[in-house]
């Protein structure tokens, strides 16, 4: 069996893969957060007022996946009591050390954010209800009831200013995902000052797609209509977001053959036998040429406002799942050949272990009830439900 | 007392400002990678008067594997995982010359070397055969140290990268970084591991098993501090290339006899 999974010479340590679809789904998540928190920050930020409906929905979607962020590293470590380490004792050297820290600051931009936007609802519930209604939401509101003009105006300013660090810290927070794999120098797969922007226009490309989907689908449940000028804006940066990472996609594959060193028959091989459909196949035209394609249309056609919405949803999915097959392709590709650039071997998903598929769907199930619970304390649907004025 | 809003904010701030420094004091006490800021605790060793080094002369390897046999029972790494501390290639270079010389090259450690290896191309195919042993480099620079997220490989004084078993959260990006595949997971302890030298043998004056279970010689072991230690001799003396050397790995495990195909 191992004889047909291992082609050539693979160094003898290297016969087991290391890190499993569970590290898959790490940049996966964070990917999606940082993309669903800067689709809210165009209108935050930016005042895209068309953007305002899906506006604090991005935010809430953005928590719910960042609290699970960390999931899937923790449940890998091979001694987790051990990962609180990370904080204490960083060592700085290293591209994984900061991660603790970054996380925390980001999640503490994205609670006060939301704190700040739905403040206002937080009081007026936290008055009209009683009981423990009543004192669940007079602590969220932090027992300050100041809901005067002046108040909501200054918090918007402050609201404002968080978005503003937090684009950024998005960046980075994901940037630096990149980096993690793009250190590596080890490794000719990874190893590419490209990896950390590549990671960040996929990170965005991900999370809006994301944001459409659960848009409508929060729309059909709640029988509510779409409103098509706040979808299909969201449409609109899609496409040019996808424009922008399959530029440094192609680029850095691109410069991979071009520079033609040592390691590009490997790299070849890898394109060729290992991760051929999942790259070529899945990421690129699944993933990006035919959003890309179906996007423009709806940019050109004039009114038939259904057709539209099926190929934007159409385009929304085939995306998040290009971006997961780019994730795969990534961790799971760079492991799959040698650093005897010799050989490669191939990775078999186990189903029940605690680094198999299993547990890495129930990490990613869980953000969605995360979200359920959260919108549910904190509804997020009177920005799309009123009329457009 | 009434308070208001903005002294709410202002609360907020603080506390969030006074967390964040907590943290980094609370950082400060704690030393990091304890172990690797104490010397061994062996009567008389000082780590500050030795620095370790080791040649590989591949053009005596015969390729029996008696080292890395060794290496397994010294260090009880597992005989039935496939984990190594060190190992033996085995290079091939078969005659099938096509009109571009480009050479078909067939390389191969079937269980590390452990068992010694058997021929399955026929002699007069062969052009070309030699063995090179290989084990941890104990880079000086090395990629493995950089990337471990809280210190838990390290480098001594006396130039050995060592994992701290006691620290090693397990996050396995070690293995990712060194360039060679010297790291394993050790799934008993849950942590990264790796050869050490023998580093509880060294430091009283004995040699790492596998120099010492080398019938021929090809395997060598000593300080680069000392002027007549047989390793310092060949470096002065041989011309000696080292594995990957554009990666800027600084090894410290020098070769004689590398033939282009070996990486
Ligand atoms: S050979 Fe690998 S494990 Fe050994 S010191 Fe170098 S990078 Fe670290
Ligand atoms: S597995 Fe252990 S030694 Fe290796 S990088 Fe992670 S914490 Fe450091």
């Amino acid at each position: 069996m191992l004889e047909n999974l291992i082609w050539g010479y693979v160094y003898p340590n290297e016969s087991e893969i290391q890190w499993s679809i569970l590290i898959v789904l790490y940049p996966y998540i964070t990917g999606l957060v940082a993309g669903a928190f800067i689709a809210s920050s165009l209108y935050h930020v930016f005042g895209k007022k068309e953007i305002k409906p899906v506006a604090r929905f991005a935010l809430l979607t953005a928590l719910s996946f960042l609290l699970v962020a960390m999931l899937p590293l923790l449940v890998h470590l091979g001694r987790p009591e051990r990962g609180i380490e990370i904080m204490f004792t960083p060592h700085l050297t290293s591209a994984m050390s900061g991660f603790g820290y970054i996380f925390s600051f980001y999640l503490t931009i994205v609670v006060l954010e939301i704190w700040l936007s739905f403040r206002e609802d937080i009081v007026n519930k936290a008055l009209s209800s009683h009981g423990w209604k009543e004192l669940l939401y007079s602590s969220l509101a932090l027992f300050s009831f100041d809901i005067s003009e002046k108040a909501l105006h200054d918090d918007e300013k402050f609201a404002r200013k968080l978005a503003i660090i937090g684009i950024p810290s998005a960046a980075f927070l994901h940037g630096y995902v990149g980096f993690i794999f793009g250190g590596i120098k080890a490794n000719p797969w990874w190893s590419t000052p490209l990896m950390p922007i590549i990671f960040l226009m996929s990170a965005i490309v991900s999370g809006i797609a994301l944001l459409i989907l659960l848009y409508i689908a929060a729309m059909k449940i709640r029988k509510h209509v779409i409103d098509h000028k706040c979808l299909q804006s969201l449409a609109h940066y899609l496409w040019i977001f996808l424009i922008l990472d399959v530029t440094l996609e192609l680029l850095e594959i691109v410069s991979m053959k071009y520079a033609s060193r040592e390691d590009i028959d490997i790299i070849n091989r890898l394109l060729s036998d290992k991760i051929g459909f999942t790259f070529y196949g899945v990421q690129l035209t699944l993933g990006i040429f035919i959003p890309f394609v179906l996007l423009l249309m709806v940019s050109l056609m004039k009114n038939r406002e259904t057709l539209k919405l099926y190929m934007i949803s159409i385009s929304s999915i085939f995306v998040v799942i290009g971006v997961f097959a780019m994730r795969w392709n990534v961790v799971i590709g760079g492991q799959e050949i040698s650093k005897s650039l010799s050989g490669t071997l191939t990775y078999v998903p186990v189903f029940f272990s605690q680094e198999g598929v299993l547990p890495a769907l129930i990490i990613f199930i869980l953000p969605f009830i995360i979200l359920l619970v959260v919108t549910s304390i904190l509804p997020p649907w009177k920005d799309m439900e009123e009329e457009p004025s | 007392m009434d308070i208001t809003r903005r002294d709410f904010t202002k609360i907020g701030c603080k506390i969030i400002i006074s967390a964040a420094s907590g943290t980094a004091i609370v950082q400060s006490m704690f030393t990091k990678g304890i172990a690797a800021e104490n010397p061994p605790e062996n009567g008389g060793y000082d780590w500050e008067k030795h620095f370790w080094g080791y040649v590989v002369d591949t053009r005596k390897c015969i390729g029996c594997g008696r080292c890395a046999n060794a290496c397994k029972m010294e260090n009880k790494v597992p005989f039935d995982e496939e984990v190594y501390r060190t190992w033996i290639e085995r290079y091939r270079v078969k005659k099938t010359i096509n009109e571009t010389f480009e050479e078909e090259v067939v390389i191969d450690s079937p269980d590390g070397g452990i068992e010694g290896f058997v021929d399955d191309i026929p002699a007069e195919e062969v052009k070309k055969a030699f063995y090179v042993p290989k084990i941890c480099n104990h880079c000086d620079n090395a990629p493995c140290v950089q990337v471990c997220p809280v210190g838990a490989t390290y480098e001594t004084k006396d130039g050995v990268v060592l994992v701290d078993y006691e620290y090693c959260i397990g996050c396995r990006y070690c293995i990712q970084g060194c360039p060679y595949g010297a790291r394993y997971f050790n799934t008993e302890k849950g942590t990264a591991d790796k050869c050490t030298w023998c580093y509880h043998r060294i430091t009283k004056g004995l040699l790492p098993a596998c120099v010492q279970a080398c019938p021929t010689g090809a395997r060598k072991f000593g300080d680069l501090k000392d002027n007549k230690s047989e390793v310092k001799k060949i470096m002065d003396e041989e011309r000696i290339t080292l594995l990957k050397p554009d990666l800027g790995t600084k090894p410290k495990v020098f070769y004689i006899g590398l033939d282009r195909e070996v990486k």
